[in-house]
């Protein structure tokens, strides 16, 4: 009965991972422009997908990872100079739109260019499982929480301690003010579309030998890391990690004493629970306008 | 007056031009899903049918008219198809339709043909599309029905008696579902868990611990298409579950062995004889179209070759021979003469339709295989 339990949290606890790293790339463009990025899921599947051409391309893994996720940053860049700059002093909704815009975009490049197959990498250090307690966890697993853990650390470096990351937040509470100090805040934009494009790429690669990868890999990963984002509350670090840990847990917990046929409905049920309650999401800083 | 007179003479002007066109060319209409979900099964029907038409062409057409192939991607949205199948019965007016990559996209396209009158083949699995029989659409691929029962019948071989089945969400998963709790019975086969999963699902190892647990399951089903049957395998292996394993049809393709890793070694499936062409038999009828149309395809796509095109193949010929055998393109004798076809082999199986079967396949069309080192290999 432990040994069930334990395996429902490992399988949550996996999943949910993968999710929050797609809900972090959320809240970090949010946080600069309050734009929602919905090409944040291409993101991840450009990561999979650039790190398992480039193996098969015959390069060493590291090597095509730290390429796979430079490559993807230049995309982010790319989107950022192409797409949404243009569109700087539009309506957040618009940018909104474009974003949709271009995920398409994205996916069918890569349909066109790198075909409709699924493609897995292999697993870092061995798929043999590792058991614990009954239950089994892979130490692909372990790494997807590793770099999460990581990730979250180095974020909570960079917005917290350097110039640059205190720049971004500045512009978040308050372009106007943040310009009127000194801070470039088209650089700002420009910076959090690549940190959040790269962020994605490590996300993507690092789930691709669990979970494959393929050309529409993104469309449900973005929704889930969505979702995930909305209930930890948008812009939140640490509400993101959260609300896409819960998230995860909840389906497992869901297929594996309720039904599996209720799984998918779940993140949907959440969010729609938390905006009710709680519109600003678990942990998301409470929206005031001033009249 | 004046006015009716001058559309009367565009009309007239109109016909001539359409009949003239016809003339030369009879039109092979299709409506595949070329993009979307449904690609992996779309894509090689589309370039299968483009490499027939090329082919018929350099050796002298039909009847001595050249095709002509008009191709629709309905994007895997089965709504879109309907506007299509209108497309080309009033503005291409082809000559026979072939399409329907998915069941959803068939079922939608159906109405509007039977109003048209137009031999239909589709290429979707449902069992739906043939049961009951429509008199003007026939069907190519196996049904999902057969695959659970051959998987029954090796059950019973191997003396299993109770089964724990997860099946996709999707159409194919759902419509296997369906079909394997139906027929079980009949087998004396006991489902003893009924888990399903998503198709983009990442994890399913909370549904195999369930399973893992039942200590009744003898024999392990998946009912899946894509990279999901995939996943379920790799966490079968994770978890250890040491049930054996059957999946559907619907992975037969070296995709899945690829995706699947060292977990796939032991899995049984049914699939068709065009999964592994070098193992058929040499007194094999199916040896020499099976082989051809394989090699044919290698060289003209570059692409493996997969069951689905083989369908698109199947559909195609089977047309093709009725025509033959009806002597005209005339839509109601080229329908009778499909219904009439027997002992046609196709990379499918031998199909031998009749007025109450516009499918033709039985269960000796699938054959049973199992995973070895990583390669198919086939059983019996």
């Amino acid at each position: 009965m432990l040994s069930q339990f334990l395996q429902f949290v490992f399988s949550g606890v996996t999943v949910g991972a993968t999710y929050a790293l797609a809900a972090l790339g959320f809240s970090i463009i949010y946080n600069a422009s309050g734009v929602i990025n919905f090409a944040q899921g291409e993101f991840i599947m450009l990561g999979g997908m650039a790190a398992v051409f480039l193996t098969t391309a015959g390069l060493p893994l590291p090597l095509a990872i730290l390429i796979g996720v430079l490559l993807v940053g230049l995309v982010g860049l790319l989107v950022e100079r192409l797409a949404v700059a243009p569109a700087r002093n539009a309506e957040v909704v618009s940018i909104i739109i474009i974003t949709i815009g271009v995920s398409m975009i994205l996916r069918g490049l890569v349909e066109v260019t790198l075909g409709k197959g699924n493609h897995a990498l292999p697993h870092f250090s061995g798929d043999r499982p590792i058991t614990l307690g009954g239950a089994t966890i892979l130490p692909q697993s372990l790494w997807v929480l590793g770099v999460s853990a990581v990730v979250v650390a180095f974020l909570a470096w960079f917005f917290g301690a350097t110039r640059t990351g205190k720049g971004m937040l500045a512009t978040a509470y308050n372009r106007l003010a943040a310009q009127l100090v000194g801070v470039d805040t088209r650089k700002v934009l420009m910076l959090s579309f690549v940190m959040s494009a790269m962020l994605g790429a490590v996300g993507g690669i690092l789930i691709a030998p669990i979970a494959t990868t393929s050309y529409d890999a993104g469309i449900m990963l973005g929704l889930k890391g969505f979702v995930a984002a909305t209930l930890g509350g948008l812009g939140s670090g640490f509400g993101s990690i959260f609300g896409g840990l819960v998230l995860g847990l909840f389906e497992a917990l869901t297929a594996g004493y309720v039904s599996s046929a209720y799984k998918d409905a779940v993140p949907f049920v959440l969010v729609l629970i938390i905006l009710l309650v709680r519109p600003q999401g678990l942990f998301g800083a409470k929206q005031t306008d001033r009249v | 007056m004046k006015s009716t007179m001058k559309s009367a003479a565009v009309a007239a002007v109109l016909a001539m031009t359409v009949a003239g066109a016809q003339a030369q060319n009879a039109k092979v209409g299709a409506v595949l899903s070329v993009t979307g979900p449904a690609a992996f099964l779309g894509d090689p029907e589309h370039k299968t049918l483009q490499m027939l038409v090329e082919q018929t062409n350099a050796a002298g057409g039909l009847l001595g008219r050249k095709l002509e192939l008009v191709s629709y991607d309905d994007g895997s949205e089965a709504a879109k198809a309907n506007g299509f199948t209108k497309r080309l019965l009033e503005d291409d007016k082809v000559d026979v339709i072939i399409g329907g990559t998915t069941t959803g996209a068939t079922m939608g396209m159906y109405p509007m043909v039977e109003k048209a009158e137009m031999p239909f083949m589709s290429l979707g699995g449902g069992v739906v599309i043939v049961e009951p029989v429509k008199k003007w659409m026939f069907k190519v691929a196996h049904n999902d029905r057969m695959a659970a029962e051959k998987v029954f019948l090796d059950m019973q071989k191997r003396g299993l008696k109770s089964l724990a089945l997860i099946s996709e969400t999707s159409g194919f998963g759902a419509s296997g579902r369906k079909e394997t709790l139906a027929t079980a019975a009949k087998y004396n086969i006991d489902i003893v868990a009924d888990e399903t999963y998503g198709a983009k699902d990442t994890d399913v190892t909370a549904q195999l611990t369930k399973i893992k647990g039942n200590d009744k399951a003898q024999a392990l089903l998946v009912f899946g298409l894509g990279q999901g049957p995939a996943i379920v395998t790799k966490n079968i292996a994770q978890l250890g579950v040491k049930l054996p394993v059957y999946q559907s049809h619907g992975v037969a393709s070296e995709e899945y062995i690829k995706l699947s890793g060292a977990a796939a070694e032991g899995v049984r499936l049914p699939a068709a004889a065009i999964l592994a062409p070098e193992q058929i038999k040499d007194g094999d009828p199916q040896k020499k179209i099976v082989v051809d149309y394989v090699n044919a395809h290698k060289a003209a796509t570059r692409s493996e070759v997969s069951t689905f095109g083989g369908h698109a193949r199947d559909a195609f010929m089977i047309w093709v021979d009725a025509v033959k055998r009806a002597g005209a393109f005339d839509k109601a004798k080229v329908r009778d003469a499909i219904e009439q076809t027997k002992g046609f082999v196709g990379t499918g199986g031998v199909v031998n339709m009749s007025a109450t079967d516009h499918l033709g396949l039985d269960i000796s069309a699938f054959k049973m295989y199992e995973i070895k080192n990583g390669k198919w290999s086939v059983l019996y």
